[in-house]
């Protein structure tokens, strides 16, 4: 089990309006969220926390690129450099036969790519256990937390005001 | 935030769910003993998966001989066989990737099982071409590797090699996309578990917190992932189609192989996702989650293909004789009225004929005749598969070598065990993930569900209105 080494206040929604009704309140207090946590893809989460958008499709451009100068090149030098054979009467360099090898290649270079990306830049893998805050969070709740590992008591009272005010249905702590 | 009303959409979910009756409806039949009729499915299953096993070790240890094919009829059961399951093997990646793409809702109470059997059914094809080499030990030639007698390389020009390039990347990009979309729900497993299921599922579920920015990246890449898979799934087939159109035999060389190819395929899948959800749903009581909505569309998208598939069998016919080439000519009479004319028939009442009946609303929304049709595509399909192989080739150039083909006990062995193997993989599915995609029903319930949309609801909305003023 990893460990983040955190001490994180969290409070669980019913529902995700509440929820994202919350996290607008909590923005506009300037207070600082460390994570939201929900069972299901929520729509406008990303815009209520304020996420950038996600990167990862730039890498799927690059690595089917790579796949599709890999394959193209690789054919390429095999059949005009390595060991040249005419097959049909066709030219060594015989591009359109090249290009459903060429076409998989790039599909299969940026899939593959982009998936182990993302595995690993959220940290997650086979085997790897990532800390959790409730067993509920992948069921029907949905979680705001806040760091309080170096917060005084008063903040942590704000905090807890907050999330009592804005419709929490259950305020916990947890050391993860 | 009221989800707008629409009185023409039917509910995608109904029995008014809430977030969590979805949980447990969905993890329950992953988390109790397995009823008598699945115990009963599985040894049937593994019964036929023993066949295909003792079939592959006897055609390995006798060798090809032991199959009826010959000099003129290479191709037999085997890659009709291939390309049938091939074929089926393409509704689950058009489901998830080219409906996610045309945001069709209805897909997320179906994608789940019909990409696992995407996957189940691209792994039985791919055995035809490997146990059809006869010499399976060195299956691995086929890939371009360096090796110490040059080195030699693979055809690149060769559609046989590009099959091998489309089908192993089409199994690979299915499968990520498939388990990527798994790792949430298993996650929702996990937290319910105890003890080694819990274990079990820790690892499955490779750490998944459900974080805010984590959905986002998992959304993104959902999304590039169909982009990716759907010309791919496209391509797969029309490579698989390029084995037979760049060839010159008459009946194969012809340029509507691709189109009408891909049309076959996504009839086909889309028949088998019926036959088994219409299984599905009942045994583990998901008619809430698969509705008669989900079938309807299902059912119109057979329709759609199907005719088009119909269309393609009378253009081929038509080009044939317009053509004015006497081998073109004879290869197409030879399909219809040849040696073979029973699979014809079979192949056009099966897939041309059958399925008009499904512009009736009436029969579109029910269940079993529904799953009869399913069947009938499916055998079409076979039949459509064999048409083209077999006929073709059993009447070529030379009516010296003119030869008629039946298959031997083996070749029927492993087309069942196959059934075998692909119904194994499918149970152990049913019992170790959820069927249904939890977090995306989850997150169009609220779009979806029947106490949010749908014409009583908006009935009901209509009046509380009237009331008011």
């Amino acid at each position: 089990m990893k460990t983040y080494n955190k001490e994180v206040l969290y409070g669980l929604y019913n529902d995700e309006h509440d929820m994202l009704k919350a996290i607008r309140e909590a923005r506009a207090q300037h207070l600082e969220i460390w994570d939201v946590f929900t069972p299901f893809p929520v729509h406008g989460l990303d815009n209520a926390l304020g996420l950038t958008e996600s990167r990862l499709h730039i890498s799927g451009f690059i690595y089917g690129a790579i796949g599709a100068i890999f394959g193209f090149g690789f054919m390429t030098w095999v059949f005009t450099r390595d060991w040249p054979i005419i097959f049909g009467g066709k030219p060594y360099f015989s591009a359109p036969a090249f290009i459903p090898i060429t076409f998989e290649l790039t599909v299969l270079f940026a899939s593959v790519g982009m998936v182990v990306t993302f595995y690993t830049i959220c940290g997650m893998g086979p085997g790897i256990l990532n800390p959790t805050l409730d067993d509920r969070i992948t069921d029907d709740k949905f979680c705001i937390a806040f760091d309080t590992t170096n917060a005084s008591e008063a903040d942590e009272d704000k905090l807890r005001h907050f999330l009592n005010g804005s419709g929490a249905a259950e305020i916990d702590t947890k050391n993860i | 935030m009221s989800a707008s009303v629409s009185p023409i959409r039917n509910p995608l979910v109904t029995g008014n769910k809430s977030y969590h009756d979805i949980t447990e409806d969905i993890c329950s039949p992953t988390e109790r003993t397995p009823t008598p009729a699945w115990v009963l499915t599985f040894i049937l299953a593994v019964a036929g998966l023993a066949l295909y096993v003792f079939c592959v070790g006897w055609t390995i240890y006798v060798g090809i001989g032991s199959w009826n094919l010959n000099r003129t009829i290479g191709w037999g059961w085997d890659i009709t066989n291939f390309v049938w399951w091939v074929g089926i093997g393409h509704a689950g990646t058009l489901i998830s990737a080219i409906l996610l793409l045309f945001r069709q809702k209805w897909r997320t109470g179906v994608n789940r099982a019909a990409e696992a059997m995407t996957i189940f059914a691209v792994m039985c094809a791919g055995q035809f071409p490997l146990i059809h080499m006869g010499r399976l030990w060195l299956g691995f030639f086929i890939f371009p590797y360096p090796n110490t007698r040059g080195p030699l390389w693979v055809n690149f020009n060769s559609p046989l090699l590009w099959d091998v390039f489309a089908i192993t990347t089409y199994f690979t990009v299915s499968l990520l996309f498939w388990y990527t979309g798994l790792v949430p729900d298993f996650a929702t497993v996990r937290d319910r578990a105890k003890g080694v299921r819990r274990r079990l599922y820790n690892f499955l579920s490779f750490g998944w917190t459900g974080s805010a920015k984590h959905w986002q990246r998992w959304e993104s890449l959902s999304l590039i992932l169909a982009g990716l898979a759907t010309p791919l799934v496209l391509s797969v087939h029309t490579i698989v189609s390029f084995d037979f159109a760049t060839s010159v035999i008459p009946g194969w060389h012809t340029t509507i192989f691709p189109p009408y190819f891909v049309a076959g395929a996504i009839f086909s899948g889309f028949a088998m996702v019926q036959t088994l959800m219409l299984i599905t749903r009942k045994v583990l009581n998901l008619q809430d989650y698969i509705t008669l909505e989900h079938i309807e569309s299902m059912n119109k998208v057979i329709l759609a293909t199907g005719t088009i598939v119909g269309v393609a069998y009378l253009t081929e016919l038509f080009i044939a004789w317009y053509s004015g080439y006497i081998y073109e000519q004879f290869a197409f009479y030879n399909r219809v009225l040849g040696p073979y004319y029973w699979s014809y028939i079979g192949m056009m009442s099966c897939n041309v004929l059958s399925p008009q009946i499904f512009w009736w609303r009436k029969l579109r929304r029910n269940v079993m005749v529904t799953f009869v049709m399913s069947i009938f595509v499916n055998i079409g399909m076979w039949f459509e598969r064999f048409v083209i192989i077999a006929t073709t080739l059993a009447r070529d150039y030379l009516p010296s070598s003119w030869s008629y083909y039946t298959p031997t006990w083996v070749e029927i062995g492993l087309f069942i065990g196959t059934l075998g193997l692909f119904g194994t993989l499918f149970m152990l599915f049913t019992r170790l993930a959820p069927v249904v995609a939890i977090a995306e029903i989850k997150s169009i319930l609220k779009d979806g569900g029947d106490q949010y949309v749908g014409p009583e609801v908006a009935r009901k909305k209509a009046a509380e209105t009237t009331e008011a003023h």
